[in-house]
């Protein structure tokens, strides 16, 4: 295998060029083997049966905007966490330290999210 | 440049047919063993044991009417399922079903390519599907496809937390983020020993991620019809009905890689082709768990799933975290 840093990635590329390949037959193929018969009741949005009512794309629950936010504050520090785990070996006591300061700012931010009723599904 | 470019052509060419051949027949063994479960006899018509059933399945597929709803955002809605897929594929790129070997007088590694941060870049792909799942909701423009899209995406994005965690505990332990060297590490005991929290997170995490019951609220038949995938038909539905089952072989991989010595074994050393034989059968016996899993438990309520998350393994995987720190500082 040829040296370079970049290079291991490359074959990731080819994954993702197969990976296209076998979703493109399946994308393409039946639109040649398949019939199409399309029809009034058949374009309508699947609704048990009944005739739609209202537009499907609409409001949903505030609590999934809450579980995304709360979601994008955590990961990024979990993130955080994996150049750290490589160090403790040779940072020792330092590296503790540093996460303990780190992980106790966390701790309040969740204690304060939880206090608050973030994770609380019904209310 | 050019041999190198035909062995990743190659490479990728067998792990995506030996992936295709799995999903076919995973989908018949959970049939079979459901079956079995529930002491009926499940599918027998097509061939011997039914062994001919996949084949007849995705030959109906290809052959089913193509439909795109009306109302449908139609290039997210034809994307979607590629967006699913192809992160699912992609994080077999780093595992290694076995070690390095001679094959046909060449010396290969049977791993498509061993990324340094390996660690990082399964903890980054993993996380793309949601996307598709979530886009497939949302440009259905159906009702039942919205809510199951939304509901998927907040699963999947607060178990992914935990298991982050996890994986920072194994990390810590091996001292690698280089995937074969997570398992190179496991020589003096597989890790499940040494991180035993962290396994039983990353497993419950795991099924949640890949929507398997009891975590199978996204497609919960009774209140959503199908979740995402209620407008999707013929070979779209099979795109994402595929990146489903190869999700399960992907859950199954990583579980063994991290946790249970991947292709390590009695004799690995002496006869190197032992060792893909070791990991197709401890992926096998994770993906038989999973089946029966599915057989024995109820599905779990949503609030159920959003405090077992929020509250439960997001504290117990930090507290694992920081108890390895400390260990691992100490005794280094």
């Amino acid at each position: 295998m040829p040296d370079g840093i970049l290079l291991e990635y490359v074959p990731i590329l080819t994954l993702i060029l197969v990976g296209l390949g076998i979703g493109g037959v399946a994308l393409i193929a039946p639109q040649l083997l398949a019939p199409k018969r399309p029809s009034r009741r058949k374009q309508l949005p699947y609704e048990s049966g009944m005739i739609p009512i209202g537009p499907a794309q609409r409001r949903f629950p505030v609590k999934f905007y809450l579980i995304a936010l709360l979601f994008i504050l955590f990961d990024i520090e979990i993130i955080f966490f994996y150049p750290w785990a490589l160090q403790v070996r040779s940072l020792k006591t330092l590296a503790l330290v540093e996460m303990g300061l780190f992980v106790l700012i966390l701790l309040i931010g969740y204690i304060y999210a939880w206090r608050k009723g973030a994770f609380e599904w019904e209310r | 440049m050019a041999p190198f470019l035909v062995e990743a052509a190659i490479k990728s060419l067998i792990l995506v047919l030996l992936l295709l051949t799995g999903f076919a027949y995973l989908t018949l063994a959970e049939r079979k063993l459901i079956a079995d479960f529930q002491a009926r006899i499940g599918p027998n018509r097509a061939g011997p044991y039914g062994l001919l059933q996949p084949l007849a399945d995705a030959v109906k597929l290809f052959f089913k009417e193509d439909f795109i709803p009306e109302y449908a955002d139609r290039v997210l809605f034809v994307l979607a399922p590629l967006i699913t897929l192809i992160p699912t594929l992609l994080i077999f790129a780093v595992i290694p079903f076995g070690p390095e070997l001679t094959l046909f007088g060449y010396r290969t590694r049977l791993q498509l390519t061993d990324v340094h941060v390996g660690v990082l870049y399964i903890v980054a792909v993993t996380s793309i599907s949601v996307y598709g799942i979530t886009l497939a909701g949302w440009a259905s423009n159906n009702k039942y496809a919205l809510l199951g899209g939304i509901r998927a995406s907040a699963q999947m994005i607060s178990y992914e937390l935990a298991m982050g965690l996890a994986i920072v505990s194994v990390v810590l332990t091996t001292g690698t983020l280089q995937v074969s060297g997570i398992v190179e590490a496991q020589r003096n005991g597989w890790l499940i020993f040494l991180q035993p929290v962290a396994a039983v997170i990353f497993f419950i995490t795991g099924l949640a991620e890949i929507k398997r019951a009891p975590f199978d609220l996204v497609e919960a038949e009774q209140e959503l019809t199908a979740g995402y995938l209620t407008e999707y038909s013929s070979m779209k539905f099979a795109l994402f009905f595929m990146s489903e089952y190869v999700k399960m072989i992907g859950f199954g991989a990583l579980m063994t890689t991290f946790f249970l010595g991947g292709y390590l074994g009695p004799f690995v050393d002496l006869y190197p082709g032992l060792g893909v034989v070791y990991f197709t059968l401890k992926v096998g016996f994770l993906i038989f768990v999973l089946i029966w899993l599915r057989a024995t438990l109820p599905r779990i309520r949503y609030d159920q799933l959003m405090s077992l998350g929020w509250k439960v393994l997001l504290p117990l995987s930090l507290a694992n975290v920081m108890g390895t720190a400390v260990v691992v500082a100490l005794t280094a």
